[in-house]
């Protein structure tokens, strides 16, 4: 998000919170209201999937790409709709207005020659027809069949999917494919010519939603309140990854005092804002990065460009995620909090429950907790160290590769996930042997202090892998020691 | 609530006022990291390519010599000071700063003939006008030169060309002074940039603000890596064909109006040394031997204008208070390039031996 997005979304925040004040005082509150609002935010989200998405060298990319976010969002909801959302008469109206939504963004084509809410002009509008028709077609099959395999064949399209965004040859492969569709040259085809806006966040929520169906828990969510869930747009670029049963709650709910919610926005919002805009970028222009890995000549300075790159990422991270919470909070959506003062927790285990928290959650409710299960059920059962040892692995490797499918983040998953493993080793070694020596009080902080240190040091290190590719890493770890 | 935005609200337009009623970008840019916690640097900030050259553009001559190792050294006792005016050819573009005209006279160790060691500082800024050098001229008096080099060309002395450079236009107190101090300049030229009131708020010094903690934090990574410059692997070669055009900005042959040029900058910049010696170098050009080469020397200049330039320049010298060399043809054009002007290290060490005789008794 530019800052001219987030000026929007916060001048539209602001109106919506003074169109609240004004329909508290009316009979249309609240129940009306939450309606009005689930539709409010279904209508904007959806065309903010479009405002949001950045140009690509593709020929009509921009809306395609979009299209199918919502697409895919709608899809989902049919496999995953409860029997009381599945009648017509439920779905005709929201349905009708999302293919409304994407015809009229098509239909922009003919303001003019530049594009008006997409990056650049929609295709012509018999495509974006037959797409539509199709959309629906679609739709009205699953929710008038629903199969549970298809809960399967859902997981894995989107998995599927992620793995061709994630891994650049695959991409490549993939912008091939499109161009010649276009009619564009496939030889200047790249990875890069594919950037499909906030998938990987979309792509997990629709998977947390499949995976509740298919385990009975899904909330039963009609089609507006579940593609708002899906694409609402102040976590759409980059999270935090909500779940479907705690939106709906605030979804559901009528504010008490939009003022309250001011209250609360405007600070986050001011701290997003210095974070992300002022301190991370300032540190941007000092943080190791690929164009300067291989130039900076001493360790020292080799240790202060690691350390402004742990700051950067962080401060940009979370000052996003404070923007993202500040314009939710606008519309009455608390968002999960997605970090907690990270670099001062004094061991790994305590930082990755502080860091990307809705991600390590979401990995732990379904990968981390699924197979640690399945392990201990397994007929050979590991010893407790070798379960900690493969789970742990498992976990941050596939962390790591959701980040993209390369060597390096293949290192920093490995990097985390041996650390937590050594830690709970060290743990389970030490604690005894400390005895009551950590009942004092200066002992106990000196412990702290430096562990909250080596901490660190040692996510910092992480980040060489995470932010190089791995020839320059090896350079850096070289110039560093 | 309320009363924590009223008060926000109340102290922020107080602060704009005070912004706006005192400039206080000038203090603000003597503070510096540089010489301190990090090397000044050999050569002013200028780059259009901050996030390659660690290296960008402003236009507050306090912080530019702040952040120059000239401000950070004591000049010692036995140090032959000398400072070196000029435009990109002397800032060095494409070249890393040792290689510099300053870079290269400094790795000769040229000792004067009282004895005393030569110590060359590059003050060039790539923007070709005098009045420019004449402002940095201005504020290096402080710095106890010995002897200033003023390098010059043609294409700097065009008087509607005086304020093309974003340094100069930017800087209107400074031309202001100068246009009452020598008045070679025109302080009320319409091409000088008056911020008005909200320029002078916060809201309108957020640029100079912001670009004086860049130029705070990219010191960070020219200390860490020396690079204060963007060297491209490849770049295109100064023209040696050449359009089939006599004209030089407008002006036509035969003769070339001695008033059209700024040559009474040069002996402002002279009088305002105050006896400390000028020499003004007419710098190397590209002579080319391609297309239309009979019409012109290169991109520049026409044979004619800059023909006559010489003269005129060698006649204001004789009347003067400065002195003139005149390297204009030292160098073959394997020694330039990628424009009539920029040097190749060789080009560059080239014009370095033949301006040592300058300061040195072997003349």
């Amino acid at each position: 998000m530019q800052l001219s997005d987030l000026l929007i979304a916060f001048g539209l925040g602001l109106l919506w919170l003074a169109l609240t004040a004004r329909l508290q005082r009316t009979a249309f509150f609240p129940t009306r209201f939450t309606s009005l609002r689930t539709w409010v935010l279904f209508i904007l989200s959806g065309l903010a999937v479009y405002w949001l998405q950045p140009a690509m060298p593709i020929r009509s990319l921009d809306f395609w790409l979009p299209t199918a976010t919502l697409s895919l969002a709608a899809l989902g909801w049919a496999l995953t709709a409860a029997p009381q959302e599945r009648s017509l008469r439920k779905v005709l109206p929201a349905g009708l207005a999302l293919l409304g939504l994407i015809l009229l963004v098509g239909l922009t084509r003919h303001l003019g020659p530049a594009g008006w809410l997409t990056a650049s002009r929609p295709p012509q509008t018999l495509p974006v027809v037959l797409a539509l028709l199709a959309l629906a077609g679609g739709g009205l099959i699953l929710l008038r069949w629903p199969r549970k395999a298809l809960l399967w064949a859902g997981i894995f399209l989107l998995i599927g999917l992620l793995i061709v965004l994630k891994l650049p040859a695959l991409t490549a492969l993939a912008a091939s494919g499109l161009r010649a569709l276009a009619g564009q040259a496939v030889g200047s085809a790249a990875a890069t010519d594919l950037r499909w806006l906030g998938f990987s966040y979309i792509a997990f929520r629709l998977i947390h939603t499949l995976r509740d169906r298919q385990s009975g828990r899904a909330p039963a969510a009609s089609l507006p309140e579940y593609m708002a869930y899906v694409v609402f747009f102040p976590a759409l670029t980059a999270g935090p990854i909500d779940r479907l049963d705690r939106f709906l709650k605030d979804l559901r709910t009528a504010p008490h005092a939009p003022a309250a919610d001011l209250q609360a926005a405007l600070p986050r919002l001011a701290l997003g804002l210095l974070k992300k805009f002022v301190l991370a970028d300032l540190l941007a222009l000092i943080a190791l990065s690929p164009a300067n890995a291989g130039l900076i000549r001493t360790p020292g300075w080799m240790w202060l460009a690691l350390t402004a790159f742990s700051l950067q990422i962080y401060l940009d991270f979370s000052g996003y995620t404070d923007l993202a919470i500040g314009i939710g909070r606008l519309f009455g959506i608390h968002l999960p909090e997605n970090f907690n003062q990270p670099y001062l927790k004094p061991n790994l285990t305590q930082f990755w429950n502080n860091w990307h928290m809705t991600l390590t959650q979401w990995f732990r409710a379904y990968f981390f907790n699924p197979f640690t299960r399945s392990l201990r059920q397994a007929k050979r059962s590991l010893p407790a160290w070798g379960m900690i040892l493969i789970t742990q692995l498992a976990t941050f490797i596939l962390i790591g590769l959701w980040h993209g499918i390369s060597w390096n983040f293949l290192i920093w998953g490995l990097w985390h996930g041996l650390g937590l493993f050594v830690q709970n080793r060290w743990t389970e070694w030490i604690r005894p042997r400390l005895g009551t020596a950590q009942k004092h009080r200066p002992i106990r902080w000196s412990l702290t202090g430096i562990s909250t240190l080596f901490t660190f040091a040692y996510v910092s290190l992480g980040w060489v892998w995470f932010a190089l590719p791995v020839e320059k890493a090896i350079l850096v770890f070289g110039k560093l020691f | 609530m309320r009363r924590i935005l009223i008060k926000t609200l109340l102290i922020f337009l107080l602060l704009n006022l005070l912004l706006a009623a005192g400039n206080p970008l000038p203090a603000l840019g003597r503070l510096s990291l540089y010489n301190h916690l990090f090397p000044g640097r050999p050569r002013f900030p200028f780059g259009e390519n901050p996030q390659q050259a660690y290296n960008f553009s402003l236009y507050s001559l306090e912080a530019m010599f702040a952040s120059h190792e000239l401000s950070g050294l004591d000049k010692a006792a036995d140090e032959y000071r000398l400072l070196l005016l000029g435009d990109s050819s002397v800032w060095g573009t494409l070249l890393r700063p040792e290689e510099t005209l300053a870079g290269q006279i400094n790795a000769l160790r040229l000792k004067t003939c009282d004895g005393r060691q030569v110590r060359a500082y590059n003050l060039g800024y790539p923007t070709l006008s005098v009045t420019k050098d004449l402002l940095i001229l201005d504020e290096a008096r402080r710095y106890q030169p010995d002897a200033v080099w003023w390098l010059v060309t043609l294409e700097a002395l065009p008087v509607e060309k005086q304020l093309a450079s974003p340094l100069a236009a930017n800087n209107p107190s400074r031309l202001e002074a100068l246009a009452q101090a020598t008045g070679v300049v025109d302080g009320a030229d319409p091409a000088i940039i008056r911020p008005d009131f909200l320029g002078r708020t916060l809201i309108g010094l957020r640029r100079p603000l912001a670009d004086l903690l860049r130029l705070q934090l990219y010191g960070a990574m020219w200390s860490a890596t020396g690079i204060d410059q963007f060297y491209p692997a490849e770049y295109p070669a100064a023209a040696l064909d050449l359009e089939a055009d006599e004209s030089f900005h407008g002006r036509l042959p035969p003769s070339l109006d001695e008033n059209s040029l700024a040559l009474d900058v040069l002996d402002a910049g002279a009088a305002m040394l105050e006896g400390v010696p000028l020499t003004v170098i007419n710098e190397p050009i590209l002579i080319s031997s391609g297309q239309n080469s009979n019409l012109r020397y290169n991109f520049f200049y026409p044979r004619w204008a800059y023909d006559q330039y010489r003269q005129l320049l060698s006649a204001r010298a004789g009347s003067g208070q400065w002195t003139l060399v005149d390297r204009w043809d030292l160098l073959p054009p394997a020694e330039f390039t990628n424009s009539a002007i920029h040097l190749t290290p060789a080009g560059s060490a080239l014009l370095a031996h033949s301006l040592a005789g300058l300061l040195t008794c072997n003349k």
